[in-house]
């Protein structure tokens, strides 16, 4: 286990599930381990980290692909890999998506490789990156999986958030966005039954798409760690089926967020 | 368990690598696909255009073999009736000069004939009048018994 203190099964528990955040002490100074209680000026570097340095995987892997890209015969099971994922996002992008913004497919396909990077780090045995990071680099918490961190999953769904206003904004104009907040779906007669229904709708996009992806992952990532406190000898009956389910869901949660990405902003488009 | 001020990192972050897929990843792969899906549909329709071509031409072929055909018989019949002709030709030809050498061959016959007799009517005038001349024991006046020669020419 990383952790060199106490091996109770709730410290290891919590142990696991602590960000190694930086924050600011109160007597001022910089704190670079726990931050459960640094409010929110506190970065948590781990998840930080392992999202930033996954993006750059998939934004390098998809650069090299695109550069060999070309008409001829595909050669190559990692330029298939890219063009049958490009032609993947593409297709649920012309099923759902209506308009015709250069962002939105671009946008699909950075949220399916990203968050199905971030997932996959569920798969890595629980340990072995925090052993790492605590042997190798001397840090004291390493929570490796990105969805699991509320900061994350509500960073893109927040993101998500933005751009549905600014695609409502874009295609009805400031005052016709206005107007259909207050006459949809009742008419203008019942505006205030109107307003409180469409915040009611618009706040519950970026939450639902953040705890869905979170509450999965979290929820996956502390059944990884109890079985983890198994016997040695016991755990691969448990770990392994509960790991090729994940294998299921990984890519499903990455696609269901993709998707209700695409269907938000469809909607923000179309009027009401 | 909370939000903190990552969400910020995480959502630059989120714009950067948008903002490079949507200018280095999606444009270059997106048109590489499009092109090959336009150089498959070219090479689709110009493999059903050989087709075509190929099924004309064949076509083409049977009709030229057909017509070949008839013609190489048609060539064949004539030759035929032709050597028959020759045949025919060349057996009249063959007839007519043998009727002709047959008869200048008789013609000279008669020619040769005709001399001989004359000669042989000179000599026997000759040798009557040798004969007559010796039973007589003298001369014969040729003038004096002319008629009487000539009836006896005339007899031979």
């Amino acid at each position: 286990m990383a952790s060199g203190g106490e091996l109770t099964p709730t410290g290891y528990l919590n142990h696991h599930l602590t960000n190694l955040g930086m924050c600011e002490a109160e007597d001022g100074g910089l704190i670079v381990g726990d931050c459960t209680n640094g409010g929110f000026w506190t970065l948590n570097l781990d998840t930080l980290f392992v999202s930033v340095a996954l993006g750059v995987l998939f934004c390098f892997f998809m650069w090299r692909m695109a550069k060999r890209a070309s008409a001829d015969v595909p050669n190559g099971f990692m330029l298939n890999l890219a063009e049958v994922l490009v032609d993947f996002v593409d297709q649920q992008a012309n099923d759902i998506y209506h308009g015709n913004s250069k962002l939105v497919r671009p946008l699909a396909l950075t949220i399916f490789l990203w968050v199905i990077l971030w997932n996959f780090m569920d798969i890595i045995p629980v340990d072995l990156l925090p052993w790492v990071a605590h042997n190798v680099f001397h840090l004291e918490y390493t929570k490796v999986v990105p969805s699991t961190d509320l900061s994350a999953t509500f960073g893109l769904s927040i993101s998500v958030f933005l751009l549905i206003i600014f695609f409502n904004l874009k295609s009805k104009g400031f005052g016709g966005t206005i107007k259909e907040v207050f006459s949809a779906p009742f008419g203008p007669a019942l505006f205030p039954a109107n307003v409180v229904l469409r915040i009611v709708e618009e706040v519950a996009k970026p939450i639902s798409l953040a705890l869905r992806l979170f509450g999965n992952f979290y929820a996956a990532e502390m059944i990884f760690l109890l079985i983890a406190l198994l016997p040695w000898g016991a755990q691969w009956f448990l770990s392994v089926p509960w790991a090729i389910f994940h294998i299921i869901v990984i890519p499903l949660q990455a696609y269901i967020f993709m998707v209700l990405t695409l269907v938000y902003i469809n909607m923000a488009e179309d009027s009401h | 368990m909370s939000i903190t001020a990552t969400l910020l990192g995480q959502m630059i972050a989120f714009a950067i690598f948008v903002a490079f897929t949507m200018k280095f990843v999606w444009p270059p792969i997106m048109q590489a696909m499009e092109e090959r899906r336009q150089k498959i549909a070219e090479g689709l329709a110009a493999a059903e255009q050989g087709e075509k071509a190929q099924e004309e031409a064949r076509a083409e072929v049977d009709r030229l073999v057909a017509e070949a055909r008839s013609q190489a018989a048609e060539i064949v019949a004539q030759a035929q009736k032709r050597g028959n002709e020759i045949v025919e030709e060349a057996k009249g030809t063959a007839s007519a000069e043998a009727d002709r050498i047959k008869e200048s061959a008789q013609a000279e016959i008669e020619a040769e004939k005709v001399k001989a007799k004359q000669e042989l009517r000179g000599q026997v005038v000759s040798i009557a009048i040798a004969g007559a001349e010796k039973v007589l024991e003298r001369e014969v006046n040729t003038e004096t018994h002319q008629d009487v020669l000539d009836k006896f020419v005339a007899q031979l």
